[in-house]
């Protein structure tokens, strides 16, 4: 459970060949659409997020983080319906992606606890972010539940610790 | 600079996204940039949505078609049985209908027909929790357009609110905040717009607090939304509310909204005046069976000068009996009048209405004979009785051996 600061000698920087790159983001907004038709528990799990989270702590590179971010968000919102305006997804994983590669440099992110934590805060910063945006720009009757977003935040932290633990072995050592 | 390149770059596409959501909300609509974007994402991601339905459906069907087939001579059996009780229930309720399609076309109403579904497969939702749309495995190719209503067998789904490309479009669940139903409940008849709450949930509000709503009532399309037939099964009502100014009603989806596989889009609705099933029937006969009439009254004896009804309606008809409708569409208890010819008078041709104070308004069937043959029970006399008589289906007024109406006098009450 310890977070361990790093020295910038000490970071390891991954990299990733170009189709996990374009996969592994298509799959997991694929899944996320897909699998809450047939298990409707899974609409509370936010795997587009975890990946954004993976790839940006794995990179630690603010832009690329930025990026990934922004892609994959606008990806998940061009998908989420007609009623629902493009960008508030994108918005917010862009500041979650940018957020995740800034505490890269800095943290350990490979221990489970540290993964835990971080998806836990990082869920959370999403969520407000979106519901910011969602109600002060487009005026979305959004109500903010904190029991609901911190089951939600905790059950994505939960599938994180594996997610990512499976998604490692995706890395390439730069 | 170099500093700040990195915020710089994170300012920017922020900016970028906060333009781009500020044109959508400014002009919102399906002409935009945006929908080009939502076409191509959609095209990319929906022929695997559809590879692993078809797969998954394919998998299931061989399982319970040709392996899994435990309990499957029970089962037919139980449906055997239920198809004839519903075989039964449907004479009775066809019966009803004919009835109020026959009241309706008096009345001059039109009715919204489904004249032709199709079914589509559900293929992928929005993956939110905020937004509560699917994608179905219909579009243009197939005559979907936006804005037209669909249902699942057990309910109301949603509305088709984009059609992306041929063969793709997406549905705005009922319980989306965006969506709106004209609803009406079943019961009490007070109509409202269902709507969808963040939480999913489906509410009716705008009802006042003084109206009556009790939990398990049907709640049925209301037809007033021009997208939803009238009269389609939304759901039940689940739990009530007092809230300051208006009740506030939680309703139960009739459809699973959370596990769609199967729908049926209404794709063609027709407007059209009610069909009449017989040849031809008046309001007063339809009236003569459902309004309330002259109460039963011991039988008087003719002794004793027969002067006992003349008092009701001395210029009327003579009313020879009371009778108690015993008939589906009659109240149990209540009664109806019949009119018999009074030979020597003349009398135009009708059934008898009866008017607030009992007596029997209108006049005799133009043809004595057949009037009395299908009421074999009536008693003819020169003057009039009121007499109960056993309930017998021959004694009914039959709308087929009623007299057609020859002049003014035939208006119908």
């Amino acid at each position: 459970m310890a977070l361990t600061y790093t020295s910038r000698e000490q970071i390891e920087v991954y990299r990733f060949s170009l189709p996990v790159t374009l996969i592994v983001p298509l799959l997991a907004v694929f899944l996320q659409v897909f699998l809450p038709l047939r298990f409707p528990f899974f609409a509370i799990f936010d795997l587009p997020l975890l990946v954004v989270i993976f790839f940006a702590m794995a990179r630690r590179s603010q832009v690329a983080g930025l990026v990934t971010g922004a892609a994959i968000g606008l990806l998940q919102d061009s998908l989420a319906g007609a009623t629902h305006p493009l960008g508030l997804y994108g918005i917010a994983k862009t500041v979650v992606g940018y957020g995740a590669s800034s505490l890269g440099v800095k943290l350990d992110v490979e221990s489970v606890g540290t993964r835990f934590l971080v998806v836990i805060g990082f869920d959370v910063i999403h969520e407000l972010i979106y519901f910011l945006i969602a109600r002060g720009m487009v005026r979305l009757n959004l109500h903010w539940n904190w029991g609901h977003e911190l089951e939600s935040a905790f059950a994505n932290a939960i599938l994180a610790v594996f997610l990512f633990a499976l998604m490692d072995r995706l890395k390439d050592r730069a | 600079m170099g500093r700040y390149r990195n915020v710089s770059f994170l300012a920017a596409a922020i900016f970028l996204q906060i333009l781009g959501l500020a044109v959508q909300v400014k002009s919102p609509g399906e002409n935009h940039p945006a929908r080009l974007i939502r076409v191509w994402a959609v095209s990319t991601i929906t022929p695997f949505e559809k590879g692993l339905v078809r797969v998954q459906n394919g998998a299931s069907d061989l399982w319970h078609n040709y392996f899994y087939l435990r309990g499957v001579r029970q089962e037919n059996r139980e449906l055997r049985d239920q198809i004839e009780q519903l075989q039964i229930e449907q004479v009775r309720m066809k019966q009803d209908a004919d009835q109020a399609h026959r009241l309706q076309s008096l009345l001059g109403f039109k009715e919204q027909f489904i004249a032709r579904t199709l079914a589509a497969q559900v293929i992928g939702s929005s993956g939110s929790e905020q937004s509560r749309t699917v994608t179905i495995d219909r579009g243009s190719r197939d005559g979907i357009q936006p804005d037209m209503a669909v249902i699942s067998a057990t309910g109301v789904v949603g509305k088709v609110i984009s059609v992306l490309n041929k063969s793709t479009a997406q549905v705005l669940l009922i319980n989306d905040q965006q969506s709106g139903v004209g609803t009406i409940l079943e019961q009490s008849r007070l109509q409202g717009v269902l709507k969808g709450k963040s939480s999913g949930e489906l509410v009716i509000d705008k009802i006042m607090p003084d109206e009556e709503v009790k939990p398990g009532d049907r709640v049925l399309t209301s037809g007033g939304d021009q997208i939803f037939p009238k009269g389609l099964i939304v759901g039940t009502v689940d739990k009530i509310e007092k809230g300051p100014e208006f009740l506030q009603i939680t309703v139960k989806p009739a459809a699973a909204l959370n596990r769609l596989e199967e729908v049926l889009i209404i794709v063609k609705k027709e407007e059209r005046d009610p069909t009449l099933t017989s040849t031809h029937v008046r309001a007063s006969d339809i009236l003569a069976e459902r309004l309330p009439s002259v109460p039963d009254k011991p039988p008087v004896p003719t002794s004793a000068g027969g002067a006992t009804t003349q008092t009701h309606a001395p210029q009327t008809p003579h009313v020879a009996h009371v009778q108690p409708v015993t008939a589906s569409s009659g109240i149990p208890g209540q009664m109806k009048s019949v009119a018999v010819p009074v030979p020597g008078i003349a009398q135009p041709a009708s059934t008898p209405v009866p008017n607030a104070t009992g007596t029997a308004v209108g006049t005799k069937p133009a043809n004595p004979s057949s009037a009395q043959a299908s009421k074999p029970a009536v008693k003819q006399s020169g003057t009039a009785t009121s007499k109960p008589l056993q309930a017998s289906p021959a004694a009914q007024p039959q709308p087929s051996t009623q007299p057609t109406p020859s002049n003014s006098g035939d208006t119908p009450q």
